[in-house]
């Protein structure tokens, strides 16, 4: 029973779609940013009544029940996850989109005439496996279910090349043959493909590969709309796929360095020699009195949050820390590098949380040339991002990143857990530099302590 | 439709991809991540289509399967969007009922 007829389906579609565009162009700015979700939201709404209504769909009361059970699964997890975990969240949505692209693409295979047809068929099934496996594998890395460093081993890239080959080789006879085995053979190849993409890549990369992902899920989802000669997920699929292609090369550029690298391990292969070696050097440790007391008499401070203080869960002692300082008239901002956490913009989300206005969290850019007017800046649980040798020493693996010019104000303290080097295993020079004290500690309990001080002066 | 009508819309998204999403702010990059993340769920429609003309039993499964799998990913997404969206929004002036406490008391 079809109660639309075609020409009303396809303004509906395109109605959908132009929701999509605003919902993505809303999220440029925080202003627009929730309508332009809510707005896609409406557009998604809109694409499923009418695909309800256009097509002549059998097995309706099943298909009622599957959505039921997708919505009664991710909703309640999407609504109580901890913001600190939300970028592995993210990564098992993204996953599980292209399991079904690829679910989709296999099952219509039986329907695709032409070669051309099955071109896409083979495309959605590769892609859309390798984004389901590669995202299961993020996320696995993210919820520290595995370890967090690159797991490599010899010949990987060998073993690589072969699964990419094998799966190109069998998606061309798929394309000749149309036969449902050899489709299979190549999501399994897909899979593989997947698994061994992230497998290499360490921590700190993760986030990149994860948009990454996303962006290859859009592409399956434009691809599937191919299959199926629909115009509303060839949209929305190439939309996703352009736009997650761009916010990858933007986090890239913010770390410095080419996606490329990240995924061949140039990251690796350079020298990370000194790592996890302590260096003997003295450094001046000091008490959460002594940081009040520098803090407390400050006429500007800037705190530059980092991954350490996600972990420690302490972004909401750190939102305090900043509204009693703003109490004693004293200028705060928190200056955000653009891979502070565990995703692009995640440090913003967290602090976001804390009720800390977005206008006092500034980007890089905009709050590096302020740091010669900043009497202190206070680094909790951040360490690569602030690093010096990202400019000086042309050997460490991460020079060309831009960094938080943090060596710049008059003073500067750092909070961390013990003077293990961070993430890119590299020393931090500064941390020996005279105008520099360290805090050791939980990044939570420090900055308590540290409030509690502030407070009493 | 035909496949040069397709290619064209293809291109043209391309690009107006590129261009929506080439100003955003670093501050927004998890959430827009997020809600492009919401958006790809839309396969569900794809899903659907395929269900709903499954004749054999083990195809209308895989199907059923691919549906539960495109609602998380749609439903999922554009609820966090919204959850995240929802802090930027929560200014000082507007301290949460139920929030900290201590935030209104300095």
């Amino acid at each position: 029973m079809s109660l639309l007829d075609p020409v009303w389906t396809s303004l509906l579609y395109l109605a959908a779609a132009v929701c999509f565009i605003l919902a993505l162009r809303g999220l440029s700015s925080p202003r627009t940013a929730r309508r332009g979700n809510l707005v896609g939201a409406l557009g998604a709404l809109i694409a499923v009544v009418t695909v309800f209504l256009s097509a002549r769909l059998e097995n309706i009361p099943w298909i009622l029940a599957a959505i039921a059970v997708g919505s009664a699964v991710a909703a309640p997890v999407a609504r109580r996850v901890k913001m600190t975990q939300m970028p592995q969240l993210v990564a098992l949505f993204n996953g599980v989109g292209g399991g079904a692209a690829a679910l989709v693409a296999l099952l219509e295979l039986a329907h695709a005439e032409n070669p051309w047809v099955r071109v896409a068929v083979v495309f959605t099934l590769l892609v859309g496996a390798v984004s389901f496996a590669g995202s299961g594998i993020t996320f696995a890395k993210l919820q520290e279910l595995m370890t967090t460093r690159p797991v490599v081993f010899p010949g990987l890239p060998v073993v690589m090349a072969v699964v990419l080959l094998a799966g190109v080789a069998s998606g061309v006879a798929v394309v000749f043959t149309g036969s449902l085995p050899l489709a299979a053979l190549v999501l399994v190849l897909g899979l593989a493909a997947g698994v061994l993409l992230v497998l290499p890549v360490g921590g700190a990369d993760v986030p990149i590969v994860i948009s990454l992902l996303n962006a290859f899920t859009g592409l399956a989802v434009a691809a599937s709309g191919l299959v199926l000669g629909n115009v509303l997920l060839v949209v929305a699929g190439t939309l996703v796929g352009a736009s997650g292609t761009i916010l990858t090369r933007a986090m890239a550029a913010a770390m410095g360095r080419s996606v490329a690298g990240i995924l061949f391990g140039a990251f690796r292969g350079g020298s990370t020699a000194g790592s996890m070696v302590v260096s003997e050097r003295p450094v001046r440790s000091s008490s959460a009195e002594d940081v009040a007391v520098l803090l407390g008499y400050a006429q500007r401070v800037i705190i530059v949050p980092g991954y350490g203080l996600a972990v420690a869960q302490g972004q909401h002692t750190a939102a305090e820390l900043a509204q009693a300082l703003e109490a004693r008239g004293i200028e705060v901002d928190f200056a955000i590098h653009p891979v502070a956490g565990r995703m692009p913009g995640h440090m913003n989300v967290l602090l976001a949380e804390a009720n800390v206005p977005y206008e006092s969290l500034k980007e890089m850019g905009e709050i590096n040339p302020e740091f010669k007017t900043t009497d202190v800046a206070l680094v909790v649980g951040a360490n690569d991002v602030v690093n010096p040798a990202a400019k000086t020493s042309s050997g460490s693996p991460i020079y060309g990143m831009p960094i938080l010019e943090v060596a710049e104000a008059r003073q500067v303290v750092f909070l961390k857990r013990s003077m293990r080097p961070g993430f890119a295993g590299i020393e931090n020079d500064l941390l020996y530099e005279p105008q520099t004290s360290l805090l050791f500690g939980d990044a939570k309990d420090s900055l308590a302590q540290v409030l509690g001080a502030v407070k009493a002066l | 439709m035909d496949g040069t009508a397709l290619l064209t819309i293809t291109v043209l998204a391309v690009f107006v991809g590129f261009e929506v999403v080439s100003k955003v702010s670093s501050t927004l990059h998890t959430p827009l991540m997020s809600g492009a993340n919401a958006i790809h769920g839309i396969i569900l429609v794809g899903a659907i289509i395929v269900a709903g003309q499954a004749a054999d039993p083990w195809v209308l499964a895989a199907a059923l399967l691919a549906v539960v799998l495109a609602t998380a990913n749609l439903v999922g997404g554009f609820v966090v969007t919204d959850r995240m969206l929802h802090m930027f929004h929560a200014r000082k002036n507007t301290a949460k009922a139920g929030g900290q406490p201590k935030a209104g008391s300095k």
